[in-house]
């Protein structure tokens, strides 16, 4: 009894503080949160909502159900740029995780001058695209640019056997991979030389006493130690190659930023479904399917990184 | 023993050669465009190429600025990545404060909200964000590039990570010698996190710089238009202006290679424990 009267004033005081540090804690976290919730929650919720809709910004709203969805089936150019989307990524993973990961190891070795080459391959990702693309595109234009100008000198192959690069419908999908790669290699060699620092290095000693040579060694302790690593590059690369959109508009497109057949991507056609066509219904529902295959490569990545602890 | 030195050097010299080659391969096309900026249009394609222009043409320096308004983009920029740039900094640490060291109804819940959308690509909701500012009357306005970009979950979710690793000890501490939560979040927060909030703002800061579509959305108005929209007007307007092309390129580059060489230390820290973190 006694107890309880003692306690029980004690209890509202706490309680008291206890509600003003929450209402404490809700002032730090309001100003970041309301932002956050007005400019990307709210929209995240509309965009399902729209995705059901059919309605061009001005006209009276109708609802369509799942008609976005089924006409996206049909829809050649969305399913080509899906194809193109998917061939870009599986061009993109593989060779920036190849480059980065051979930089990364070249680059951990104690030699002279590491800072200044970590500095180099750097730059490319920090260069604003714009201007970068545009040196790409003079540079490998197909009979003036230096490149065909430099493989037809030394090879004597005809300007018209050469690769036509970003000009021609074959060679598009090769040289945006291939700057892609050149582009944000540097990026993802951080994260490897990260990895590379985290590996005990009295793995290598006991290879070492085993008589392993440098092959062995990458193959059986450095690989294997960067699974996680290459774990994590890999559903990066995925998840920026499924968003990609200004790398294309930049390598391809003219002044009225629009992409053929041959170089159309996910984000391309919701941006031109959205504010060329004023569909923002069927554009929201292109944007759900880019959402579901984002989701899917997150989920994976969840599970996996479970599995690696 | 010689033998294994001598492999050894030779291994060393194989390394140099390869990233030398590499090195290469990141720097000429800077190089290409320096060397283009300074030629005329008819020298830019010439082969062999002259990687020093005999008679640089510094006059396209001069021309680019009176051709576009090069100065006008430069300044937007500047000012939406300042402006976004602080306003990610203190609202992230503010709010990843609370997280991190305060104990209150909803904590978890919240924090889950900001992570699940850490990994939903902006491009999903783009559109009805769009349609959701127009409406606002923010089409057209620099305030919509700084809405759009002021308040990611990124920030929130980096500034906790840190925040977690400064002993709770010191917070009660300071709340013991009379500091309120306010006073603990810019007396001992903000200064022991430099090196987090130098991370944010590099990521922030040269986002915000290199971003492309989201002005290509939002700004319109040539005299909204920011450095990266803008070069691309100009690129498509005068596509065979290849010497101020490359000239205009190279002043773009200039501004976010100082900020990234002054910043490196911390970009490549903030690179690396991002990726270990996940």
């Amino acid at each position: 009894m006694s107890s309880n009267v003692l306690h029980k004033p004690s209890n509202k005081k706490l309680g008291r503080r206890k509600a003003k540090q929450t209402l404490v804690a809700y002032s730090f976290i309001a100003p970041n949160f309301i932002g956050f919730a007005v400019f990307t929650l709210v929209p995240l919720v509309f965009a399902l909502v729209l995705s059901l809709l059919e309605w061009d910004g001005a006209n009276p709203i109708s609802f369509v159900g799942i008609d976005n969805f089924l006409r996206l089936a049909k829809d050649a150019q969305f399913r080509r740029a899906l194809y193109n989307t998917v061939i870009y990524t599986v061009g993109v993973v593989p060779l920036t995780i190849v480059c980065a990961l051979a930089l990364a190891i070249l680059l951990n070795k104690n030699i002279k001058g590491r800072n200044f080459f970590r500095t180099v391959s750097f730059f490319p990702y920090v260069a604003s695209l714009v201007a970068v693309a545009a040196v790409w595109n003079f540079m490998f234009s197909p009979v003036r640019g230096p490149i065909n100008n430099f493989l037809n000198a030394f090879t004597g192959i005809p300007f018209e056997q050469l690769p036509g690069w970003g000009a021609s419908k074959d060679w598009a999908i090769i040289t945006v991979i291939l700057f892609t790669a050149w582009k944000n290699t540097g990026y993802y060699m951080v994260i490897y030389l990260a990895g590379l620092q985290g590996i005990n290095p009295e793995l290598y000693e006991a290879a070492e006493i085993d008589g392993a040579n440098s092959w062995n060694k990458f193959r059986s302790v450095t690989v294997p130690q960067l699974y996680p690593t290459t774990f994590f590059v890999t559903i990066m690369l995925i998840i920026n190659s499924f968003k990609v959109y200004d790398i294309f508009i930049n390598l391809f497109a003219g002044g009225d930023n629009q992409l053929s057949d041959a170089t159309r991507v996910l984000v391309y056609q919701i941006y031109n479904t959205a504010f060329r066509s004023l569909n923002f219904g069927y554009a929201s529902a292109q944007a759900i399917v880019l959402f579901v295959l984002v989701l899917i490569v997150t989920l994976i990545q969840f599970r996996g990184e479970k599995r690696l602890g | 023993m010689v033998k294994q030195n001598r492999k050894g050097i030779a291994g060393r010299i194989f390394i140099y050669i390869l990233l030398v080659i590499l090195a290469l391969i990141m720097l000429v096309p800077f190089a290409w465009m320096l060397s283009s900026s300074l030629k005329l249009n008819k020298d830019v394609f010439t082969f062999p190429m002259k990687w020093i222009p005999q008679s640089p043409r510094w006059q396209n320096y001069i021309d680019i600025w009176k051709k576009i308004p090069l100065g006008i983009f430069i300044f937007n920029t500047s000012k939406l990545s300042a402006i976004v740039t602080f306003l990610q900094l203190i609202t992230s640490s503010f709010a990843a404060y609370a997280f991190a060291k305060l104990q209150f109804k909803g904590r978890n819940a919240l924090f889950l909200g900001y992570i699940a959308t850490i990994a939903v690509p902006w491009q999903t909701y783009m559109v009805p964000q769009f349609i959701m500012m127009s409406k606002m009357g923010l089409n057209n306005t620099h305030l919509a590039i700084i809405c759009l970009q002021a308040f990611s979950a990124f920030g929130v979710f980096l500034m906790r990570q840190f925040y977690l690793g400064v002993p709770d000890e010191l917070c009660e501490a300071a709340r013991i010698d009379g500091l309120n939560e306010y006073g603990i979040w810019a007396k001992i927060m903000l200064p022991l996190s430099k090196p987090a909030l130098s991370t944010l703002t590099i990521f922030t800061f040269v986002n915000t710089w290199n971003d492309f579509l989201g002005p290509q959305i939002y700004l319109t108005k040539i005299e909204l238009k920011t450095i990266q929209i803008g070069l691309r007007m100009f690129i498509m307007q005068y596509s065979s202006e290849y010497g101020l092309i490359m000239a205009a390129s190279v002043v773009a580059l200039i501004p976010v290679l100082i900020i990234f060489l002054s910043l490196q230390k911390y970009f490549v820290q903030g690179v690396a424990s991002v990726g270990i973190k996940g």
